[in-house]
């Protein structure tokens, strides 16, 4: 079964769109030269504000994911349509790991400007908690070997989880954290210069194409999945 | 719609609420732990606080900083309106300075200073080059310090 897994796995990154691996590496690639060397550095932070290229998006991404997550899960509750519970298992992994980049990046950047790498503050906190969420999603499907009943279980810890969200989006600007407000909003002009947005937006798409193709190889798995599933339960 | 995916779409819903409901009351009376640090107006207004370990949080006023030795310093705390005292012994962190954005971990004392063992650099959300800042200055457009 394992070796099967093994051989699924490889046949799956060659199948891989191409195109999109190539546009998520060359979006990469164009991305970091404006972050490292085509940017001005910060007149406050210096240098260590390039980790912000990274942490911005992921952070976003995270958000998004979650959200796309927690929405499908929702319409796979009312509808029981096999796919939107496809898509959910498709995109939680890439999920997780932006949360974990953001984390991380997030930490990096703390210890220079802040002088600590972490704090309990609301916004930190309610990250950790998003990171917590996307484990227990993925772990919890995993371990109830009814997968009808893990499907149902999961889905509910997104769904409730999903609260989450306007508490990390909204930390910032109801309670008083060290974490600073955000920096691009809608309604207002951005707080950062426009020779800094241009790298943030070419992360930002890389970050989307990486999204795109990760979960598209992911999808593709979890319908093998699906299918060695239904097979070992006849 | 079938009346199935109806009933669905309906417990789904009261459902919904009811968290929603259970996370807010959690929320409100967790308000109080959620809160980072104080400003000094809220400090001052709750004496209840003196005496214990707190962080206080806003700019650092300007020309209150100085430092006994290397490593004992004295700065003002404002958010505008009030000012804290503030003592702190130890190392401060590269982007401390007058007029930015600051939260220090201590003690609220009896007689309002505030004794300081860790002092944290708060950024604000401004990203800027340096050439740009010049430019504002000049120009006599910068806001900010």
């Amino acid at each position: 079964m394992y070796i099967k897994i093994k051989n699924n796995h490889i046949e799956l990154i060659k199948s891989a769109n191409p195109y999109l691996i190539f546009a998520t590496i060359f979006a990469f690639v164009i991305g970091l030269y404006y972050s490292l060397i085509q940017s001005p550095p910060d007149y406050i932070q210096g240098d260590s504000m390039r980790i912000m290229y990274i942490h911005v998006p992921s952070a976003w991404f995270a958000l998004m994911t979650y959200s796309i997550l927690a929405g499908s899960c929702v319409l796979w509750f009312i509808t029981r349509n096999p796919l939107f519970n496809v898509v959910a298992r498709s995109i939680a992994q890439v999920g997780m790991v932006f949360t974990l980049m953001s984390l991380i990046t997030g930490s990096i950047w703390g210890k220079p400007t802040w002088g600590v790498w972490w704090v309990w503050d609301a916004r930190l906190t309610s990250m950790l908690i998003l990171f917590f969420l996307y484990i227990a999603y993925i772990f919890l499907w995993q371990a109830i070997s009814n997968k009808e009943l893990a499907s149902k279980i999961s889905a509910a810890l997104a769904i409730i989880g999903f609260i989450n969200i306007p508490i990390i989006k909204f930390s910032v600007d109801w309670w008083n954290t060290l974490h600073q407000p955000a920096s691009i909003s809608k309604l207002s002009a951005p707080s950062i210069d426009v020779s800094m947005l241009i790298p943030l937006f070419i992360m930002t798409a890389a970050c989307f194409l990486f999204l795109v193709t990760v979960s598209l190889i992911r999808f593709r798995l979890v319908l093998i999945e699906n299918k060695m599933l239904r097979t070992s339960s006849l | 719609m079938t009346s199935l995916v109806k009933s669905r779409l309906i417990k789904f819903f009261l459902s919904l609420i009811i968290v929603l409901i259970a996370v807010l009351i959690i929320i409100f009376n967790l308000r109080e732990n959620i809160i980072y640090f104080y400003g000094p107006t809220e400090l001052i207004k709750n004496s209840d606080k003196q005496g214990q370990i707190m962080r206080l949080g806003g700019l650092v006023s300007v020309d209150s900083f100085q430092n006994e030795t290397d490593s004992i310093f004295y700065f003002s705390i404002t958010d505008g309106e009030n000012e804290i005292d503030v003592k702190y012994e130890g190392i401060l962190p590269n982007l401390f300075a007058e007029d930015k954005g600051v939260v220090v971990e201590g003690v609220y004392m009896n007689d309002g200073r505030f004794i300081a063992n860790k002092v944290l650099a708060k950024h604000d959300e401004n990203y800027m080059p340096p050439e740009v800042i010049e430019t504002l200055k000049k120009s006599g457009k910068w806001q900010g310090e």
